[in-house]
C-alpha cells in the first residue's frame, strides 16, 4: 500500500497515494486537466503541453502528467498562469489543424472541441496558411488516417508499440511536417486495431465501419457486456434510434470498450467490437407453430401446448448466450432433462495473450456454477436416431452448423416435440415445431459470468423486436402453463 | 592572454600523438589514473570548470551525481557531445581536428573519475574529416596502451540538430529518433541505455589534462568567480578577422572583438550574438559585459556554446530573426506541440513581414506566443523558438515597424 499524503489542488486539501500523478489524484478529486498524450495505459510522454498546472514553488509550470503528488505539494490547475498556458497549449494544436468539424467524423466526442470550450475560447489570431499533409489514407481493414487533424500525441503509435507490439504506425518526418504514418509495408491490420480510434483524441483515426453514418450526438449509450467470448469485455452499446434513417437503417452503430482494470483494461478486440453486424440480420419476431402449416399463437397457446410435451426424455441443446437468469430458469423447468451446451465444435475460436479467449460465447462459467453439466453432441444424434428423445428444446444454437444441414434437420425431425428459441434465424430453425422469439443481449438486462468467474451486468439498449422475450420470461410462461406457478 | 587548449596550435603535427606526448600530453592522464576516482572529481570540483557544450553546469557537480560503484554496480558510460550543430559554433571542429590527443585524454581521464569501463564519442555526421582524425588519434591512443581502464568507440550523427542535446544524443545512440528526454531521471542516474551517463562537451573534456596536470586550483585562478579556466570563442560575421579565438572566462566583450580584428572597416556595430544563434543579441553598450556564464545570463542572454556571431548595420533585424525561425522550424524535432507549431508560426509570420505584408497585430501577437512557448516546452530548442523573435523585436523594433505597412 502507497503512503497516503495531503496535497493541495486548487486551495483545496486531498488525499492521494504519494507518488500518483498528479492529473490522476486530480481526476480522482473530480477535477479534470485536460490532456491528449497522456493515457493511463500507455504512459505519459508529456508532448501535448495541456495538461500544464503551476506548482507553487518550481520555478515554471509544470505538465502534471509527469509530477507526481508528494506531501505539501501546492498545485493550482484553475490559477490564471495554469489557464493561459492550457490556453496556449490549445491555441499552438489548433495553428495547423484544419477548421473541418462540419464534415469530421468526430465531432462531438473531439477532444479539441471540448477543450476549446473548456480552456481555449479566443479569437483565432492565425492569418497564416495551415500545412497540408495526408488525408483519407487507408491505415487498415477498419482504421481511416487523416494527417491533418492529427495532434502527434503518439498515442495510437505507444499502442501498438507497446500493447500489440505489432508496430504498424510510427512518426515520420520533422518539426511542423512531422506525421503519423503506416510503416512502409504493413497494414494496420492486427486483432485490436480499432482502439487506436478509441484513444485518438481528435478526427486522426476513425472507424471505417462507423464514419458517416450517424452523427454521435444522436446516439444512446449503454453500458453491456462484449458476448463474442468468456472474457467478458466490459462494452458501451451505442444506439441509434432517435434517426432511425441514418446508420443504413440498423440499430446499432457501434460498440466501444468501457473501462474495467479486473477484465479489458481500456481494450476491445476488433472479432468482439466489428461483431455486431448480424445482430439484427433475420430476427426472429413471432410466436410460430411451423406444422403442419406455419401458423401464428399466442404465447399462452405455445406455452401450454410445450408445456403437455415436457414429460418425456427431454433434450435441451444451448449456447453460451444465456445469461445466468436463463440457465436458472432452464434448469428449474427443465429439471430432469439433459442439456448440451459444449462450446464445440461451432462456438470456439482463437485465444491470444491480450484478452482473446477459445470458447466464444460470454456465459458458459454461469451454466458450469449452476451445476449444470453438458452431454456431447455425438452422443445427442445416437439418442435422438435411436428415437430415445422425445422433446428437443434447442436454444439460440444452430444444429446446421453442429451436425451439417440436413443431417441436422432429420434429426430434428426425429423428436416428437421440438422447439427452436433465439433472436435469429439459422438454417435449421424452420424445422421445428415451433418457432420462438427471443431477445437479443442488447434487448434484455442480465448478468454473464465471465471466464474468470466474475458476474457482471448488462443492461437493455434496445426494444425487443416483435413479441420477443427474454429466454427466462418464455421458460415462466412454460412452467406456468405446466405447474400453474412461474418458474 | 592565457591560453589551455590552443596554446600549442602553432605546432603542425598536434594531432599526431608523438608530438601531443612531447608537449605534456597523457601526463594528466597518469595522474589521474594514479589518483583515487573521487579524488579525481574533487580536483575537477576545485577547477570550477563549466559545462562548455552551452549549459554551464560545472562539471564535477555533474561527476559527484553518478551514483557510486557500490550503490549502483554495473556498467556506466561517459559520452563526448562532439555534435556540434549551433549555427555559429565551430570550436569543436578544430579542437577535434587540431588537438584530438587532447579530448580523448580528458575523456579517459573522466571515464576514471567515474568507473566508466566503456565511452563513446559522437561526432557530427557532417564532420566525416574530423570523425577521421579522431578515428585515428583513438587508434594510436589504443596502441599506446591508455585505454586499459575504458574503450573508446565512435558514433556518427545523422544530421539533426536537436542530436547535440545530451538526451536526445542519447535517443539517438540508442536507434531512436532524436526526441530529447525530460529530466528526472537525469543522464547521470538513467541515461544511455538507462544506465549513469556523463554526456560532456569536446571542449568541457579537453580541458581536463590541464585540470589533471597543474591541478584545480591554477585552472580556477585563471578564469572569474565560479567560472574556471578559459572558453573559445568562434567569431563570424561582420568582424575583419573570423576565427577561433581563446580567452579567460570573464574577459571583456570589446576584448574577444578586437581579437577578432574589430568590426569590418567602415561600418559599425549593430549586435553580437554571443553564444550561437539561439542566443538574444548583445548591443554595443554591452560590449564591456564580462563573458562568462553567470554575468552574461544577468545580462538576459547567455554565452552557450561561444558561436560569437558579429552584425553591423547592415543587418536587418527581421532578416535575422527570419533566418533563425527558420532553422528553428526546420531542425524542430516536432516532439512537443507550442515548439513544432510555434516555430512554424513564427516562421510564416516573419517571412510575411519580409514580403511586405505585416499587420499592426503580429509584433504583439509574436510577442504573446512567444512568451507562451518559453518554459512550457520539453527542451531548450522550444524556448528558444519563444526567445529569438521577440528578443530582436525587443531591441531593434523599428526594423520589424518599417516592415509593416500603416503600421
Amino acid at each position: 500500500m502507497a503512503k497516503r499524503v495531503k496535497f493541495k489542488l486548487n486551495g483545496q486539501e486531498i488525499e492521494a497515494d504519494e507518488g500518483r500523478l498528479v492529473i490522476d489524484a486530480a481526476k480522482d478529486a473530480g477535477v479534470e486537466i485536460p490532456h491528449y498524450c497522456y493515457h493511463p495505459a500507455l504512459g505519459n510522454p508529456g508532448n501535448c503541453r495541456m495538461c500544464i498546472v503551476e506548482v507553487a514553488g518550481a520555478p515554471k509550470p509544470q505538465v502534471s502528467c509527469r509530477t507526481a503528488v508528494r506531501e505539501g505539494l501546492d498545485v493550482k490547475s484553475d490559477s490564471e498562469i495554469a489557464k493561459r498556458a492550457q490556453a496556449s497549449a490549445l491555441e499552438l494544436h489548433l495553428v495547423n489543424h484544419p477548421l473541418d468539424c462540419p464534415v469530421c467524423d468526430q465531432s462531438g466526442e473531439c477532444g479539441l472541441q471540448d477543450y476549446y470550450m473548456k480552456v481555449g475560447q479566443y479569437q483565432s489570431q492565425v492569418r497564416e496558411n495551415k500545412q497540408h499533409k495526408g488525408k483519407r489514407i487507408v491505415a487498415g481493414p477498419h482504421v481511416m488516417l487523416d494527417q491533418e487533424r492529427c495532434v502527434l500525441c503518439t498515442r495510437c503509435t505507444r499502442f501498438v508499440d507497446t500493447v500489440t507490439k505489432t508496430h504498424e504506425l510510427g512518426i515520420f518526418g520533422r518539426g511542423h511536417s512531422e506525421r503519423i504514418e503506416v510503416t512502409p509495408g504493413k497494414v494496420l491490420d492486427n486483432d485490436y486495431s480499432g482502439n487506436v480510434v478509441d484513444i485518438c483524441p481528435v478526427g486522426a483515426l476513425t472507424d471505417r465501419d462507423f464514419r458517416y453514418k450517424v452523427r454521435v450526438w444522436y446516439l444512446d449509450k449503454t453500458d453491456s457486456i462484449c458476448p463474442g467470448c468468456s472474457r467478458g469485455c466490459n462494452i458501451s452499446v451505442h444506439t441509434n434510434t432517435k434517426r432511425p434513417w441514418h446508420n443504413d437503417g440498423k440499430r446499432v452503430a457501434r460498440l466501444k470498450p468501457r473501462h474495467n482494470p479486473d477484465v479489458n483494461g481500456h481494450w476491445m478486440c476488433d472479432e468482439g467490437r466489428y461483431g455486431f453486424g448480424s445482430l439484427d440480420a433475420d430476427r426472429l419476431g413471432r410466436v410460430l407453430r411451423m406444422t403442419p402449416q406455419k401458423q401464428d399463437v399466442s404465447w399462452d397457446t405455445a406455452a401450454g401446448e410445450i408445456a403437455a410435451g415436457l414429460d418425456g426424455a427431454v433434450a435441451v441443446v444451448a449456447s453460451g448466450m444465456l445469461s445466468n437468469e436463463d440457465w436458472a430458469a432452464a434448469k428449474s423447468l427443465f429439471a430432469g432433462a439433459k442439456f448440451y451446451f459444449t462450446p464445440e465444435p461451432d462456438q470456439v475460436g482463437a485465444e491470444d495473450a491480450l484478452l482473446k479467449k477459445k470458447d466464444k460465447v460470454p456465459n458458459l462459467k454461469g451454466a458450469e456454477n449452476m451445476g449444470l453439466k453438458s452431454g456431447s453432441f455425438d452422443e445427442l444424434a445416437k439418442d435422438l436416431e435411436a428415437g430415445k428423445i422425445s422433446t428437443l428444446y434447442v436454444l439460440e444454437r444452430d444444429l446446421g452448423q453442429i451436425w451439417g444441414e440436413d443431417k441436422a434437420k432429420a434429426l430434428v425431425a426425429k423428436a416428437s416435440l421440438s422447439v427452436f428459441q433465439g433472436p435469429n434465424k439459422c438454417a435449421v430453425s424452420e424445422s421445428f415445431r415451433y418457432r420462438l422469439p427471443a431477445t437479443a443481449y442488447v434487448e434484455e438486462t442480465g448478468h454473464f459470468t465471465n471466464c474468470d468467474g466474475k458476474v457482471q451486468e448488462y443492461k437493455k439498449a434496445l426494444d425487443p423486436i416483435g413479441e420477443a422475450k427474454p429466454d427466462w420470461e418464455i421458460f415462466g410462461l412454460i412452467a406456468k402453463a405446466r405447474t400453474g406457478v412461474p418458474a | 592572454m592565457t591560453k589551455i587548449l590552443t596554446k600549442h596550435f602553432d605546432e603542425p603535427k598536434l594531432h599526431e600523438l608523438e608530438t601531443y606526448r612531447s608537449l605534456g600530453g597523457y601526463k594528466g592522464l597518469e595522474k589521474a589514473l594514479a589518483m583515487a576516482p573521487a579524488d579525481v572529481t574533487a580536483e575537477v570540483v576545485k577547477s570550477n570548470l563549466r559545462g562548455l557544450g552551452g549549459a554551464g553546469f560545472p562539471t564535477g557537480g555533474k561527476w559527484g551525481t553518478v551514483p557510486p560503484l557500490d550503490k549502483v554496480p554495473g556498467p556506466r558510460y561517459v559520452v563526448v557531445n562532439a555534435d556540434e550543430s549551433e549555427p555559429g559554433c565551430f570550436k569543436d571542429r578544430v579542437l577535434l581536428t587540431r588537438a584530438p590527443h587532447q579530448m580523448i585524454e580528458g575523456l579517459l581521464i573522466a571515464a576514471h573519475a567515474i568507473g566508466a569501463k566503456e565511452t563513446f564519442i559522437f561526432i557530427r555526421g557532417e564532420y566525416q574529416n574530423q570523425h577521421d582524425i579522431v578515428a585515428k588519434a583513438v587508434k594510436e591512443a589504443e596502441a599506446a596502451g591508455y585505454t586499459g581502464h575504458a574503450s573508446v568507440k565512435l558514433m556518427r550523427g545523422a544530421g539533426a540538430y536537436i542530436s547535440g542535446l545530451d538526451t536526445a544524443l542519447l535517443e539517438t545512440m540508442e536507434g531512436k529518433k532524436a526526441w530529447p528526454r525530460q529530466p528526472p531521471p537525469f543522464p547521470t542516474v538513467a541515461g544511455l541505455m538507462a544506465k549513469p551517463t556523463v554526456v560532456n562537451n569536446v571542449e568541457t573534456l579537453s580541458m581536463l589534462p590541464f585540470i589533471l596536470r597543474e591541478g584545480g586550483d591554477a585552472f580556477a585562478k585563471i578564469g572569474s568567480a565560479k567560472n574556471g579556466g578559459t572558453v573559445v570563442f568562434s567569431v563570424s560575421g561582420h568582424v575583419e578577422k573570423p576565427g577561433v579565438y581563446e580567452v579567460p572566462m570573464g574577459s571583456k566583450l570589446r576584448d574577444v572583438l578586437a581579437l577578432a580584428g574589430g568590426v569590418r572597416a567602415g561600418h559599425k556595430l549593430k549586435c553580437v550574438i554571443p553564444g550561437g544563434t539561439s542566443m538574444p543579441p548583445l548591443l554595443e553598450k554591452d560590449l564591456d559585459l564580462a563573458l562568462d556564464f553567470d554575468s552574461i545570463r544577468a545580462a538576459g542572454t547567455f554565452l552557450g556554446a561561444g558561436g560569437m556571431i558579429v552584425l553591423d548595420e547592415t543587418a536587418d533585424a527581421v532578416e535575422v530573426a527570419h533566418n533563425i525561425e527558420r532553422f528553428l522550424a526546420h531542425e524542430s524535432c516536432g516532439q512537443c506541440t507550442p515548439c513544432r507549431e510555434g516555430s512554424y508560426w513564427n516562421e510564416e509570420i516573419l517571412e510575411r513581414l519580409l514580403h511586405g505584408k505585416g499587420t499592426a497585430e503580429d509584433m504583439p501577437n509574436m510577442t504573446r506566443v512567444g512568451e507562451n512557448i518559453t518554459g512550457k516546452v520539453i527542451c531548450a530548442l522550444g524556448d528558444t523558438v519563444g526567445v529569438v523573435t521577440r528578443a530582436y523585436m525587443s531591441k531593434f523594433p523599428e526594423d520589424f515597424k518599417k516592415r509593416i505597412p500603416n503600421g
